[in-house]
C-alpha cells in the first residue's frame, strides 16, 4: 500500500494537488496539521462534569491514575465509549423517526407528495408486528405501522418490535445477558444518564448498556428506517448506475443531494423531471437538470433509482472545488461546515433544508414531509438560477466515472439465489459450506482522510476477494467501491479468487454487494438472520463465518453500528487511528474477549490493514472450524455428495440433511 | 448460471411465450374464449401451472390469465458488460417457459396436434402422460424398481451410443423419456433404427420431437407432489422443494443446445433437475438450487449415465446375474411376440411348474444348478417347446416355510427382467419364453437357474443363505414332481385360509412408500393387504426378517378396543409414534371413522354412495363417470396424501374379498356399484365371499358402468334388484 497520497482515488488526489496549488485548505489538509488529541484519541479524557476535564494518563495510568473524582482510566473510557454508542444510535434513530413520521403522514392522508411504493412489503411488514392486514386498506395499514413502530421511540417497558426477527439464541443471549432494549429513547437517555457525573462506574455495566443501546440502533432504528424508506420509495433492485466526479455535466444544471435522509431527494428526484423545471433550466442556458448524491443520500437515490454518486464523505469538498456544483443540499449528518466557506470561492449554492441542521452563512430552505415538493422545487430553481454563476475556476469535467451495479436489498438477494419460485439463501450457505466462499465480510463506515482516503477499502476488498470472501458493503464503503470501480461483475472475473468467481458468475453479480446508506446496515443483520434460520451453518448470527469492518470508521454511528454487530455475534475491526478505548487494557479485554464469550462478537480497533486482514480471516477460519466446515482450501471445494437410496429418501423427514435443506 | 445460459435461457422464454400466445389468439379466434379444454384423464388440470399458483385453467379465456403469469415472468437479456444479475432471472424465465409450453401444448392439443406422430416411421409419441400412468407406477417409484427419471433430450453422435446410453440407463432401472431433436435427428429415431422396443413397459417413452415436449415429463414429475406428496396446488414452495429433496429426475442433453433447450433446462432447474450435456457448454457447479451442480458436462458417452446419477445424488445398487443378456425391471415390460419366439415352456403347451422348498442347511449346495432330462442340450437347440420343472430349494438360519410362497413370486420378475427373457403366471400355471435374440447371445437353460441363484438371496439377503435350483425337462420327471408341488401348494393355501387377524398377534407396517408421500403408513393384516396391491400380512413378515430397519415394521396389535370396527390399541400406539401425531386413531374394517390413510397408488377407490346406503368401487385407469359424480382421477386426488377422509378410502385390489372388507359396515353387501373390470376380475372369490356372506348372487345386484353413471339410475337399478343395502342400518 502506497501511503504517500490523501486519496486513493485517482480523481479525488487530482482535485486535492489542484487545490492545494490554488491555496485550497479541504480535510485532507486539516488532518494534517490537526493531529488527534492523545488523550482524548484514547479514551482518557474525561470531561464530563467542570471539576475537570481530566486527563488520565501517565505511567501504569490505568492503575494508579484517577480523575478528581475518583474516576479510573477504564470507568472514563467506557462512558466516553458509551456516549458515543447514544450519539450514533440518536442520530440513526432521529433520521428513523422522521421516516415513520413521514409514513405516519401518508397513512393519515397529511401528504400527497409520497405514497407507499411497495405495498407487498408493508403487509411483510405487518405481519412481522402481528398487525393483521387482510382486506385492509394500505393507507390504513401504512397509519397502523408507523403507529406501532414510533412505539419503539418512547415505550416504557418491554421490548423494541424486531428484536424478535434475530434468531431465537442471539435473542437468548440478549435476554441472559439483560440487553433486549425496551425503546430508542429511553436507552439513549438512559446512557446520558448513566454517564453523568457521579452515576454508573463500572466499565463492564456501562459497556452491556453501550450494547443494550446499539442494538436499539440496529434491530429498531436502523431497521425500520430500511423498512419503511423501502416501503416509501420502493424496495431496491440492481440498478446500473455511475461514480466520482465524472458525474457532472458541463452544460447541465449540476444540482448534489447530500446528508442521509432520503425524504427530500426522493422529492427532488420527483421535480427535476417536471415540464416546466426542464423548461426553467432551459431558459437558464442549460441543457437539463443533472441530479447527482454525495454520501449516504447518494446510497438512497442511487440503490432505488440509479442516480449516480461522486462519492463519499471525503469527496464533498472535492466537489465544491469542481466547480460544477450550482447548487448542494444537505440535510442531515457528515455535513462538513467546510463546505460552506469552500462554497464562497466558487459559484455553488449550500442549501441546508432541516430544522435541525443549519450552518452559518448557507442558503437555508425548510423542509418537512408535508411540503415536501414545494420545498424540492424551491431548491431546484435556486440551482438552476445559479447555473448562468458558473465560472471556468476548477471546470474539473473528468472523464473519469465508473459504471457500478448496486440495489441489492435483502429481498433481492433472496431473489437472486432462485428467482421467484426458488428464492432462499440455501445457495450462498451451500457455497460457504462448501468452501467456495471462504466467509463473509462486512465491509463498512466512513472514508477518512487520515488515511489515504478509501484507500484501505481498496486494498481490504481485493485482498478478501482474491480469497474467495464475499463482500457486502454499505454507507461510505459503497462510495468508495463505486468510485473505485469496484462493483462490476467483471470485477469478480477478473480478481476474486476461483470459489468465489463461481458463485458470482453463477448469479451474475459483483463480488462486492452494495447495499445502501449506512443506516441499511440492519439489512447485514436480517440477512445473517436469514442465514441461520436457512440452516446448515450457525443457528444464530454468531459463530457465522462473518466479520465486519469499518476500516476509515470516524463517526459515532460507527460505533453504535460496531456494537450492534458485535451484540448480535458478529467480530468487529475497526482500522484507521487509534482505538477510542486504548488507554484501557480492562475495557479492550471487555470489548474484545469477554464480548465474545457473551454474545460470539467483539470490537477490535486496529490500526494496520494487514492485521485487520488476517484477524479477520482467523476469525473466518475459526467459525469454519466452529461449525465443522470444510477446510478452506483456495481453488478447492465442492459439496460432498450424499447418494440417496430409497431407504435414505424415506429417512428424509427424520433425519435432516443439512445441505439438503430439510429441517 | 452463466450469462451465456442465462441469456439463451431468457430469449428461449421470451420465443416460446411469443408462439404460445400466438397459437392461443388463434385458437380463441376459432373456437371462443370459454372453449373448454382438459388433458385426457387428469384431475390437475394443465398441472405446472397449478400446482405453482393455484390456478384451474379450464378454458382457452384461462390460458390468457396463464399465459399472462408467463408474461410476467419474462426478462430481458443480460446487458454485454457491467450486466445487472441474471441467474433469479433466468430461473422465472425457465418458470415462464414451463407456462408458455404447457399452455402451448394444451392448445395443440385442443386443435389435435397433439400427440404427434412421426412421419415417417409412423411412431405415435406419447404426447401428455396421464394420472393413471402416474398412479400405475406408484409401487415401482417407491420400492427402488424405479429410482429416478432421465429426460433425453436430442440426439446421440451415432445409432449405437443412443442404444448404450438407453441400456445403462435401463440396467439402472431408470425411467426414460425421450424429447427434442439436433437438426431432424433424435434419440427415438436412433432407438427405432436400432429396433428398440419404445414405451412404458420397456421404460422408454418418447414424449414428442420437440424440447418443448419435455414439459411433459415435468408435468408428470410435478403430479407426484400433488398426488403422493399432497402439496396443495398454489404451494409452489412445497411442491419444488418436494421435487428437490425426492423425485430424482435429471435431463441429459445430446448434441447441440440452442435457447429453447437452455430455457426448458432453466425451468427444469427450478424442480432441483439439474442437466449433463455431452458437448462443451458452460457449467454451473454451485449448489443450492439443485441439491448439487446444476449444469454439468461429459464428453465420454460411456461415462455420462454414472455422472448424470451421481450429479442428481442418486444411489443405485444393482445386482446382475451372469448371463449374456441385459437384465433389470426395465425389461420386465418387453413382449415376446411368437415370431420372435426361440423356444417356450408351460403356458398350457408343454407341463411345467415351479416350486421353492425349504431344505435343511446341509441338504443345498449354494449356488449350484442342475439341468437334468435326457439329451435336453439337443432337444433346447432345436428350439420349439419343452416341459420345464423349475425347483429351488432355499435355506437359511432365518428361512420360515411361510417365505416359500413370498419367494417364490419373485421367480416372476427374475426371468422377465432378464432382456429376452419373458414368463407370466406362476406355481404349475406358469409360462416362460425365450427370444431369438436371447439364444443368439448365448442364453441356456442354465442361466434360469443361474439368474435364481444369483437374485434369490440378493432379494431375500438374511433369509437366504442359501440356494440350489433344479430344472427337469423330461416330461415324466417334470408330471410326477408336479404332483409333489400341488401338494404343497394346497398346503400353503390352507395355511394362508387359516392366517386370519385374530389369529396372528403382530401387524406390519407399510412405510415404502414414505420415500414420496412422507405421511402415509399403511397397516398390513392378514385379512387386508396394501392399498397398493403389491404387499400383504406375509410380504411384510419376510421383508422385516431380511431388513429389520427397512419399509416394514412389526405393529404388536395390543388391546381390541372395538372388534367390530377393528380398532386395536397397539396400531394406535404405532400411527401416533410413525406419523408424529398425525393420525390418532385407525379403525381397520370401516370407511366411516378413522379409515386408513392412503399414499396415492392405491389400487382401487371405495367411496361412499349415501343415497344408495353403500358404497362404490372404481379401480385406477377407469376414466369413466362413477355414481360418486366423480371420475377416479378426480376422486383420488381426495383420497391420497396420507389423510384420513372418511367416507373415501385407497384399497388394493383383494381386499374386496377379504372378511375384514368394510366389515363394520356391514361387509361386502355394502358395495351397489363396481366397475365391470372389477366384477369379471374377482368373479370367482366373490361369489364365494358373497355366498359366506349370505348374499348368494350379490355379484349380479351390483351395479357396473353398463347400467348406471349416476346415482339417480343407480337408485333405481338397485331398487330393482333388491340390492340388501337398500334394507341395511343406514351407513351414515
Amino acid at each position: 500500500m502506497k501511503l504517500n497520497k490523501k486519496s486513493a482515488s485517482e480523481a479525488s488526489q487530482k482535485i486535492i494537488d489542484w487545490g492545494e496549488s490554488e491555496g485550497l485548505i479541504t480535510c485532507f489538509e486539516r488532518a494534517e496539521k490537526m493531529k488527534p488529541c492523545p488523550i482524548g484519541e484514547t479514551g482518557a479524557c474525561c470531561k464530563v462534569c467542570h471539576m475537570g476535564p481530566c486527563r488520565l494518563v501517565g505511567r501504569n495510568a490505568e492503575k494508579e491514575v484517577t480523575g478528581v473524582c475518583g474516576a479510573t482510566v477504564s470507568t472514563v473510557a467506557a462512558r466516553n465509549l458509551l456516549r458515543m454508542v447514544a450519539a450514533g444510535t440518536a442520530a440513526h434513530s432521529d433520521h428513523a423517526r422522521s421516516m415513520a413520521i413521514t409514513l405516519l403522514a401518508v397513512g393519515e392522508g397529511k401528504t400527497s407528495d409520497f405514497e407507499i411504493k411497495d405495498p407487498a412489503k408493508l403487509k411483510r411488514m405487518a405481519e412481522i408486528l402481528d398487525i393483521p392486514h387482510e382486506g385492509k386498506e394500505i393507507k390504513e395499514l401504512a397509519r397502523e405501522v408507523a403507529l406501532k413502530l414510533l412505539d419503539d421511540f418512547s415505550r416504557r417497558e418491554g421490548v423494541v418490535n424486531y428484536a424478535k426477527r434475530a434468531p431465537q439464541k442471539t435473542q437468548e443471549r440478549w435476554k441472559k445477558w439483560g440487553i433486549l432494549p425496551r425503546s430508542i429513547d429511553r436507552e439513549v437517555v438512559e446512557a446520558m444518564h448513566r454517564t453523568n457525573m457521579g452515576v454508573d462506574h463500572d466499565p463492564d455495566h456501562l459497556l452491556l448498556h453501550a450494547l443494550k443501546t446499539s442494538l436499539a440502533d440496529g434491530w429498531a432504528g436502523s431497521m425500520m428506517s430500511t423498512d419503511i424508506t423501502d416501503v416509501l420509495f420502493g424496495t431496491p433492485k440492481p440498478v446500473r448506475a455511475e461514480a466520482s466526479f465524472g458525474i457532472f455535466k458541463e452544460d447541465e444544471v449540476n444540482l448534489v443531494v447530500h446528508g442521509h435522509e432520503p425524504t427530500l431527494a426522493e422529492a427532488i428526484l420527483d421535480v427535476v423531471s417536471e415540464p416546466e423545471m426542464v423548461e426553467y433550466a432551459k431558459s437558464r442556458g442549460a441543457k437539463g437538470i443533472n441530479l447527482g448524491g454525495m454520501c449516504c443520500t447518494a446510497n438512497e437515490v442511487l440503490m432505488r433509482h440509479g442516480i449516480p454518486t461522486s462519492g463519499g464523505f471525503t469527496n464533498q469538498e472535492l466537489g465544491v472545488m469542481t466547480g460544477l456544483i450550482d447548487a448542494i443540499s444537505v440535510d442531515v449528518q457528515c455535513i462538513m461546515p467546510a463546505i460552506v466557506e469552500l462554497s464562497k470561492k466558487f459559484h455553488t449554492k449550500v442549501i441546508t433544508t432541516s430544522e435541525k441542521a443549519m450552518t452559518k452563512g448557507a442558503t437555508h430552505v425548510p423542509f418537512d414531509e408535508h411540503h415536501a415538493r414545494e420545498a424540492a422545487r424551491k431548491i431546484v430553481r435556486i440551482a438552476i438560477d445559479n447555473y448562468p454563476n458558473r465560472t471556468k475556476k476548477g471546470k474539473f469535467v473528468q472523464s473519469d466515472k465508473w459504471p457500478v451495479i448496486a440495489g441489492f436489498s435483502h429481498e433481492y438477494i433472496e431473489y437472486m439465489q432462485g428467482g421467484r419460485w426458488r428464492a432462499s439463501f440455501r445457495p450462498l450457505n451451500d457455497a460457504i459450506m462448501a468452501g467456495r466462499i471462504r466467509g463473509v465480510v462486512g465491509l463498512v463506515g466512513c472514508d477518512n482522510p487520515r488515511v489515504p482516503s478509501t484507500g484501505l477499502f481498496r486494498y481490504l476488498a481485493m485482498e478478501f476477494i482474491k480469497q474467495d470472501v464475499l463482500i457486502l458493503t454499505t454507507g461510505c464503503g459503497a462510495n468508495a467501491y463505486g468510485t473505485a470501480g469496484y462493483l462490476t461483475p467483471e470485477t469478480a472475473l477478473e480478481q476474486a479468487g476461483p470459489g468465489l468467481r463461481e458463485v458470482c458468475e453463477a448469479i451474475g453479480i459483483p463480488p462486492i454487494l452494495h447495499l445502501g446508506a449506512c443506516v441499511d446496515n440492519s439489512r447485514i443483520l436480517t440477512i445473517a438472520s436469514a442465514m441461520a434460520a436457512e440452516g446448515g451453518l450457525s443457528d444464530e448470527i454468531g459463530g457465522m463465518p462473518a466479520v465486519g469492518i469499518a476500516p476509515e470508521w470516524m463517526s459515532e454511528k460507527a460505533i453504535a453500528i460496531a456494537c450492534y454487530f458485535a451484540a448480535s455475534g458478529v467480530p468487529v475491526i475497526f482500522g484507521g487511528g487509534g482505538s477510542p478505548v486504548g488507554a484501557s487494557r480492562e475495557v479492550t479485554e471487555i470489548m474484545t474477549k469477554t464480548w465474545y464469550e457473551r454474545f460470539m462478537g467483539s470490537l477490535h480497533f486496529e490500526p494496520d490493514p494487514e492485521n485487520i486482514l488476517n484477524l479477520a480471516l482467523e476469525y473466518i477460519d475459526k467459525a469454519r472450524a466452529y461449525l465443522k466446515l470444510k477446510k478452506y482450501e483456495p481453488g478447492r471445494f465442492g459439496t460432498e455428495r450424499v447418494l440417496m437410496d430409497m431407504a435414505a429418501r424415506r429417512e428424509l423427514e427424520k433425519a435432516a440433511k443439512p445441505h439438503l435443506g430439510i429441517g | 448460471m452463466s450469462k451465456a445460459i442465462a441469456s439463451a435461457a431468457i430469449r428461449g422464454a421470451n420465443r416460446i411465450y411469443r408462439e404460445a400466445e400466438e397459437l392461443l389468439e388463434k385458437a380463441i379466434a376459432e373456437k371462443g374464449e370459454g372453449h373448454r379444454f382438459e388433458f385426457n384423464d387428469t384431475a390437475y388440470y394443465l398441472p405446472m401451472i397449478y400446482a405453482m399458483t393455484g390456478f384451474p385453467v379450464k378454458t382457452l379465456g384461462d390460458m390468457r390469465t396463464a399465459l399472462g403469469f408467463a408474461r410476467d415472468m419474462l426478462h430481458a437479456e443480460p446487458a454485454e458488460h457491467i450486466w445487472k444479475p441474471y441467474l433469479g432471472e433466468a430461473l422465472d424465465s425457465g418458470m415462464s417457459t414451463l407456462f408458455a409450453e404447457e399452455v402451448w401444448l394444451a392448445l395443440r392439443t385442443a386443435l389435435g396436434m397433439e400427440p404427434e406422430k412421426d412421419p415417417e416411421t409412423g411412431l405415435a409419441y406419447n404426447g401428455f402422460i396421464t394420472d393413471t400412468i402416474q398412479r400405475n407406477l406408484g409401487i415401482q417409484l417407491v420400492d427402488g424398481t424405479m429410482p429416478g427419471f432421465a429426460a433425453i433430450i436430442g440426439a446421440a453422435p451415432d445409432d449405437d451410443t443412443a442404444l448404450n446410453i438407453v441400456r445403462e440407463l435401463q440396467e439402472k432401472n431408470i425411467l426414460i423419456f425421450l424429447s427434442g431433436h439436433v437438426n431432424g435427428e433424435s434419440v427415438t429415431k436412433q432407438l427405432q433404427r436400432k429396433g428398440v422396443e419404445l414405451g412404458w413397459d420397456t421404460r422408454i417413452v418418447p414424449l414428442g420431437p420437440r424440447t418443448e415436449h419435455t414439459l411433459y415429463a415435468l408435468d408428470w414429475a410435478i403430479r407426484a407432489s400433488l398426488i403422493f406428496g399432497n402439496k396443495k396446488p398454489g404451494d409452489f414452495k412445497g411442491h419444488l422443494k418436494y421435487q428437490k429433496d425426492r423425485v430424482f429426475a435429471f435431463a441429459m442433453v445430446l448434441g447441440e443446445l440452442d435457447d429453447m433447450k437452455w430455457a426448458t433446462g432453466a425451468g427444469a432447474i427450478n424442480m432441483g433437475f439439474p442437466a449433463i450435456a455431452d458437448t462443451d457448454i458452460p457449467v454451473v457447479h454451485p449448489t443450492g438450487v439443485c441439491t448439487y451442480e446444476e449444469v454439468d458436462k461429459e464428453f465420454d458417452h460411456s461415462k455420462i449415465v454414472q455422472k448424470s446419477i451421481e450429479v442428481r445424488g442418486l444411489k443405485i445398487i444393482v445386482e446382475k446375474p451372469p448371463i449374456p443378456v441385459a437384465y433389470g425391471p426395465a425389461f420386465e415390460g418387453e413382449r415376446i411376440r411368437k415370431e420372435d419366439m426361440f423356444m417356450e415352456f408351460g403356458g398350457q403347451r408343454t407341463p411345467a411348474f415351479e416350486w421353492v422348498r425349504m431344505r435343511e442347511m446341509e441338504e443345498v449346495e449354494d449356488g449350484k444348478v442342475t439341468v437334468t432330462g435326457a439329451n435336453w442340450q439337443e432337444l433346447y437347440e432345436k428350439g420349439g417347446k419343452m416341459p420345464l420343472g423349475l425347483v429351488i430349494d432355499v435355506a437359511g438360519r432365518k428361512m420360515q416355510k411361510d417365505f416359500e410362497s413370498v419367494i417364490e413370486r419373485k421367480v416372476h420378475h427374475n426371468i422377465n427382467e432378464g432382456q429376452g427373457l419373458w414368463h407370466m403366471g406362476q406355481r404349475d400355471l406358469n409360462w416362460i419364453r425365450i427370444s431369438k435374440a436371447a439364444k443368439s447371445a448365448g442364453v441356456t437353460l442354465e442361466h434360469l437357474g443361474q439368474i435364481m441363484t444369483t437374485m434369490m438371496p440378493h432379494r431375500f439377503r438374511s433369509i437366504i443363505d442359501k440356494v440350489q435350483v433344479t430344472i427337469y425337462t423330461d416330461e415324466k420327471e417334470v408330471l410326477a414332481l408336479r404332483e409333489q408341488a400341488r401338494q404343497a401348494y394346497a398346503e400353503r393355501d390352507k395355511r394362508l385360509g387359516s392366517l386370519t387377524d385374530e389369529s396372528v398377534d403382530t401387524f406390519y407396517s407399510c412405510l415404502l412408500c414414505q420415500s414420496f408421500a412422507p405421511s402415509h403408513v399403511c397397516i398390513i393384516t392378514p385379512e387386508r393387504l396394501g392399498l397398493c396391491g403389491a404387499y400383504n400380512w406375509l410380504d411384510g413378515k419376510a421383508a422385516f426378517e431380511i431388513d429389520p430397519t427397512g419399509g416394514n415394521q412389526p405393529v404388536p396389535k395390543g388391546q381390541v378396543m372395538d372388534s367390530r370396527f377393528g380398532r386395536y390399541t397397539g396400531v394406535d400406539e404405532y400411527l401416533r409414534k410413525s406419523t408424529g401425531g398425525a393420525v390418532e386413531t385407525l379403525n381397520l374394517y370401516t370407511i366411516m371413522e378413522n379409515p386408513m390413510t392412503s399414499c396415492g397408488c392405491f389400487e382401487c377407490i371405495v367411496a361412499i354412495v349415501p343415497e344408495a346406503n353403500g358404497v362404490m368401487i372404481v379401480q385406477r385407469g377407469h376414466q369413466g363417470m362413477t355414481p360418486a359424480g366423480m371420475k377416479f382421477s378426480t376422486l383420488a386426488g381426495s383420497v391420497g396424501g396420507g389423510m384420513q377422509t372418511p367416507g373415501f378410502m385407497g384399497i388394493g385390489r383383494n381386499f374386496i374379498t377379504s372378511k375384514k372388507f368394510l366389515a363394520g359396515d356391514g361387509g361386502i353387501k355394502r358395495i351397489v356399484w363396481m366397475t365391470k373390470n372389477l366384477k369379471e376380475s374377482l368373479k370367482e372369490a366373490f361369489e364365494e365371499r358373497a355366498a359366506e356372506a349370505g348374499a348368494p348372487g350379490l355379484l349380479d345386484k351390483i351395479a357396473d358402468e353398463t347400467v348406471a353413471e349416476d346415482s339417480e339410475k343407480l337408485l333405481e337399478y338397485l331398487a330393482g334388484v333388491e340390492h340388501p343395502a337398500l334394507q341395511m342400518d343406514p351407513i351414515i
